[in-house]
């Protein structure tokens, strides 16, 4: 019972944030709720840009896959986006913000409207962005349901498992916290959550580590324990390859290069560029992010392959709770009840900030821009995206029970949200740096995006029950040509679908860029008042400047 | 030359990153870190590294001053047409 209360309390204390935040509110206006009136300063800028990052996918996923795994995991998603992440907030997170600021866009959508003279057009990107989208809000209500419902296990009189917080109870929880910062801050209030969410989890992972370590060592130390438990995985044959990264195809390993693409394109990653106060905030950012992401998947992974030693033959739904089950193994209640609420954190970290996104869109790109803004005003403006907060918000929760049992964190965000993210992202570098880019290549690039998550998640179904039987009868490596006919040009492993060895997102991504840069030569360009203004004669890149350029 | 410079920091790290020559190695570092472990931990301090590097050199200090457009309300939507 005692986790359950203090994960509840810790829920209590988001909310509290939240309504601070709104005290702290300017004026009433959407650029206030939306934005923070674009004055977030620098410390809250990288801890809350990188916890947006910190999702239930993170690290629940990744623990949960280097257990099946091993240590490979952490390049394949860590060191990959310590490089990728800050790389595309310098090149293209300190223009949006500039564009952002001399403009007044408030979305990606706002953006690419004025950037191409368009209408329909975004409005299409916006449905397939919202699409994308709404699964990754999802998976961190799953995450945090299990979370809890993990935490508040206890064993009767009778002998029978029981939980204090059933996940139903638990992920109402989670959306009623996250709904109420939301509805009062607004982006401040969800940049402070978020702040705050990071820190926690910065601190009581550290401590986990530690504790669990100690533990394992028998009174001989955090390190002997450790070695202890990774030179037993390393005299088993069968757990030695997770101490290494043989277990991954190096087709594989490269395509997750292509993944982090996707975070300078989810909405909420770009609201939140928007909403730095200087750019001089992106600095430190850039610097900071590969060390954050480092302190975070670096334990995650560890213990996720120390794990495999502790608790064997976990399924792929089960290995997402490998945390939490060290944490309840390896450390008192109440430390565990902690440590709960620091993993909590990350799974809601994001969360808010998604949440914030798609009512910001909703408002921003339908509701304002088809005559919202103009019929009611901006008072108007930011109520509509607080009753938005409301919908979204039980819709989510709704689809989280539906979707409860149907699939594992990681594997839903990877086929429905990273890839079709990362395939947008030529489409964000065209319209910065190529002045000759059309509203058609956009479009283009967008539809080969959606195209390409309906396909590869069609394929991923299609070949489920053929795979079922395969793994039955086949004692070889797990990778089954789809279609016979075509050899192993398409192959289903358990998590994926592979074209010629590499995940979906290397096509995705380099199609989406072909496709913008053929559509975009054979169609008009925007007039050439909008060129004018995004691209000063004077200079060669979308330098805003100082002056009015119109 | 410094964006240059900076495309050729960017390629190095990207083929750092597929470190083929550790594929198979489960020797451990510092007596409990797996090697594969070890090098991308170091690589992601190399990549903060590269980062402080990429600023100093491509830093767009043009646009640090911009200011709003007169007659650009943050909050307002707009206006688009596609032809």
């Amino acid at each position: 019972m005692l986790p359950g209360i203090i994960i509840l309390v810790y829920l209590a204390i988001v909310a509290v944030v939240g309504a601070v935040a709104f005290g702290k509110r300017k004026k009433a206006s959407g650029d206030d709720f939306f934005l923070a009136s674009r004055s977030i300063g620098e410390v809250v800028f990288l801890l809350s840009l990188f916890g947006t990052n910190m999702t239930a996918f993170a690290i629940l996923g990744s623990s949960g896959m280097a257990y099946h795994r091993g240590i490979g995991v952490f390049g394949l998603m860590a060191s990959s986006s310590a490089l990728i992440i800050p790389l595309t907030l310098l090149i293209i997170g300190t223009r949006l913000w500039a564009l952002g600021k001399r403009f007044g866009h408030v979305t990606q959508v706002d953006y690419f409207r004025d950037r191409w003279d368009t209408s329909h057009v975004g409005t299409i990107i916006f449905i397939v962005t919202v699409a994308m989208l709404v699964p990754y809000i999802i998976i961190a209500l799953i995450g945090g349901g299990n979370v809890i419902e993990a935490l508040s296990t206890y064993t009767d009189h009778a002998g029978h498992t029981q939980h204090f917080l059933s996940y139903e109870l638990g992920a109402a929880a989670v959306v009623a916290s996250v709904t109420i910062h939301i509805f009062l801050g607004g982006m401040r209030g969800a940049a402070w959550v978020n702040t705050f969410q990071t820190i926690l989890f910065l601190v009581f992972g550290s401590i986990a580590f530690v504790l669990i370590g100690r533990s394992l060592g028998h009174g001989h130390g955090m390190v002997e324990g450790y070695r202890s438990v990774l030179e037993g995985l390393a005299k088993n044959p069968k757990s030695a390859a997770l101490l290494s990264r043989q277990t991954i195809p190096p087709a594989e390993f490269l395509s997750y290069m292509f993944i982090p693409l996707s975070a300078i394109m989810f909405p909420h990653m770009a609201m939140m560029c928007l909403s730095a106060r200087r750019m001089s905030a992106f600095k430190k950012t850039v610097v900071a992010y590969p060390i954050c992401i480092m302190m975070i998947w670096l334990p995650s992974v560890f213990l996720g392959v120390v794990a495999a030693s502790q608790f064997k033959g976990l399924t792929a739904g089960e290995s997402n709770d490998v945390l939490l089950l060290l944490l309840n193994k390896h450390t008192t209640e109440f430390v565990a009840a902690l440590l709960g609420a620091g993993i909590m954190s990350c799974v809601m970290a994001a969360d808010s900030h998604q949440i914030l996104a798609i009512v910001t869109m909703f408002t921003r790109d339908i509701f304002a821009h088809y005559g919202g803004h103009d019929r009611f005003g901006p008072r108007a403006q930011e109520w509509t995206g607080r009753i938005f907060v409301l919908i979204i918000s039980a819709v989510a929760y709704a689809i989280a029970l539906y979707l409860k049992n149907s699939a594992t964190i990681f594997e839903l965000a990877i086929r429905f949200a990273f890839s079709g993210f990362a395939a947008l992202a030529p489409v964000m570098v065209a319209a910065l740096f190529w002045k000759r880019s059309t509203k058609w290549g956009a479009l283009a690039a967008t539809l080969w995006s959606a195209a390409g998550v309906l396909g590869s998640w069609w394929l991923f179904t299609y070949s489920g029950p053929a795979f079922a039987h395969f793994m039955t009868t086949h004692k070889g490596p797990p990778a089954m040509a789809i279609f016979p006919s075509l050899g192993h040009a398409l192959v289903r492993t358990p998590g994926n679908v592979t074209l010629f060895g590499y995940l979906p997102v290397v096509p995705m991504v380099l199609g989406s860029a072909l496709l913008m840069w053929a559509v975009s030569l054979v169609t008009a360009p925007p007039s050439q008042a909008t060129l004018d203004r995004y691209f000063p004669a004077a200079t060669p890149s979308p330098t805003p400047s100082p002056e009015p350029a119109r | 030359m410094r964006r240059w410079i900076a495309a050729a920091l960017v390629l190095v790290m990207l083929i750092l990153h597929q470190d083929l020559w550790l594929w198979t190695d489960k020797s451990l570092v510092l007596g409990f870190l797996p090697a594969g472990l070890a090098y991308h931990a170091a690589y992601t301090v190399a990549a903060a590294v590269v980062m402080a590097i990429l600023v100093w050199l491509i830093w767009p200090t043009e646009m640090e001053d911009v200011q709003p457009e007169p007659g650009t309300p943050g909050t307002e939507a707009r206006e688009g047409s596609d032809h």
